[in-house]
């Protein structure tokens, strides 16, 4: 693996009651999240492969812990999003080059598809720096029950030399959605929108 | 009396600290569960009925704590618990949490025998609460004096409360201060 990881954290919200009402089945969101070396931590480089590599491989790992976090099928996620902070000897491009260009195809692999745009954030932090990952429905980035959230932060990470690298992924929309807008059940997946 | 909004898992993996990786990551695990607080906005005397309800969530909270984590019980070697309590209540409602969260954790790990370690603090949503952890069977082991931070965003609200339990499976990952080692513990008074 080209990735170097310090420490690889799994967590899931599930969530029962929200004003006191009951959320039958209740809705869980995994997060994994990989504290990883920045190999070009301290200079400028031109070319961001080893970067963009590594985003392919924590595309997979990230995304397989999470659909196993969550005990279904990949093809049961419902939502998902990505994000990355850097270490303050790092750049916001660092980011991009893990999050952008490779990472996605193994992420819907384990998904068993998502034809929508993985919604992304991405910011340069300290140590303990939250961030909050959008979330959008796997097939039609307009579902608007979907619309969504989860933070995501490490207590003791990123150092300077670090990315935090974050995938989220969920078995449902908000928890009492009543908003209106394209409805799961509507959904053609064919575009990646609707 | 016991209302569960809420149940949030979290398992870290450790492979190293900038020094050699061991040839074992140290895997720690906390769950907390956010629940309304019965006794919010007012002084209630007798709080202790709501320590016995608070048994099988402790159980279920420990089961899935170790699930979680991937690990079979046998290789939980640390502990510790923790309440956060919101603004309206006050922090002796934590203090229900310390003999079902503690006792339903020896019982799961098989009757360990040291006292469990904790913490607990009043406050707002997205509080941070930093769990003490040792060892289960001898409070004096130094490589597992640990911790873990805990919080979960955008709880507890005002009449919430969230009880925590945290597991590791072993020492800090470049554990060399010396003191009491694991292999040491006879094991009988908890402590050596």
């Amino acid at each position: 693996m080209k990735a170097k990881i310090r420490k690889l954290i799994v967590q899931v919200d599930e969530v029962r009651l929200e004003m006191g009402q009951p959320v039958n089945p209740p809705v869980r969101k995994a997060v994994a999240i990989a504290v990883i070396e920045n190999p070009f931590a301290g200079r400028y480089r031109d070319k961001l492969d080893e970067l963009i590599d590594i985003g392919e491989e924590l595309g997979g790992l990230l995304g397989d812990k999470c659909v196993e976090a969550l005990g279904i099928e990949g093809s049961q996620a419902e939502s998902y999003g990505k994000a990355a902070i850097v270490g303050e000897a790092g750049e916001l491009e660092h980011a991009a080059a893990i999050l952008h260009p490779k990472l996605g195809v193994p992420l819907r692999k384990a998904v068993e598809m998502g034809a929508a745009l993985v919604p992304s954030a991405k910011k340069v932090g300290t140590l303990g720096t939250a961030i909050d990952i959008p979330l959008g429905h796997k097939n039609a980035a307009y579902v608007r029950s979907h619309f969504d959230a989860v933070e995501a932060r490490v207590s003791d990470a990123p150092r300077a030399n670090e990315i935090v690298v974050a995938v989220a992924i969920t078995d449902g929309g908000r928890p009492l959605a009543r908003v209106g807008g394209l409805q799961k059940h509507e959904v053609k997946g064919q575009d990646g929108l609707r | 009396m016991i209302e569960i909004r809420e149940i949030f898992t979290q398992v870290e993996e450790i492979f190293h600290e900038f020094g050699p990786p061991p040839a074992k990551p140290l895997k720690r695990g906390a769950v907390c569960a956010v629940l309304t607080n019965p006794f919010a906005g007012r002084y209630e005397p007798n709080i202790l009925p709501m320590m016995e309800k608070l048994n099988p969530l402790g159980l279920e909270m420990s089961r899935r704590l170790v699930q979680a984590m991937r690990v079979e019980t046998a290789a939980i070697e640390g502990y510790g618990k923790g309440a956060i309590v919101g603004s309206g209540g006050e922090l002796e409602h934590g203090a229900l949490w310390h003999v079902p969260g503690g006792y339903a954790m020896r019982e799961i790990l098989g009757g360990a025998k040291a006292i469990v370690p904790s913490a607990k603090k009043v406050g707002a949503p997205g509080t941070r609460l930093d769990v003490p952890i040792t060892h289960i069977n001898a409070s004096y082991v130094r490589g597992h004096f640990d911790a873990m931070e805990v919080y979960v965003p955008g709880a507890p609200a005002a009449d919430e409360l969230i009880y925590v339990l945290v597991m590791s499976t072993g020492a800090r990952i470049h554990d060399r201060v010396g003191g009491l080692r694991a292999a040491e513990v006879k094991g009988l008074d908890g402590l050596r």
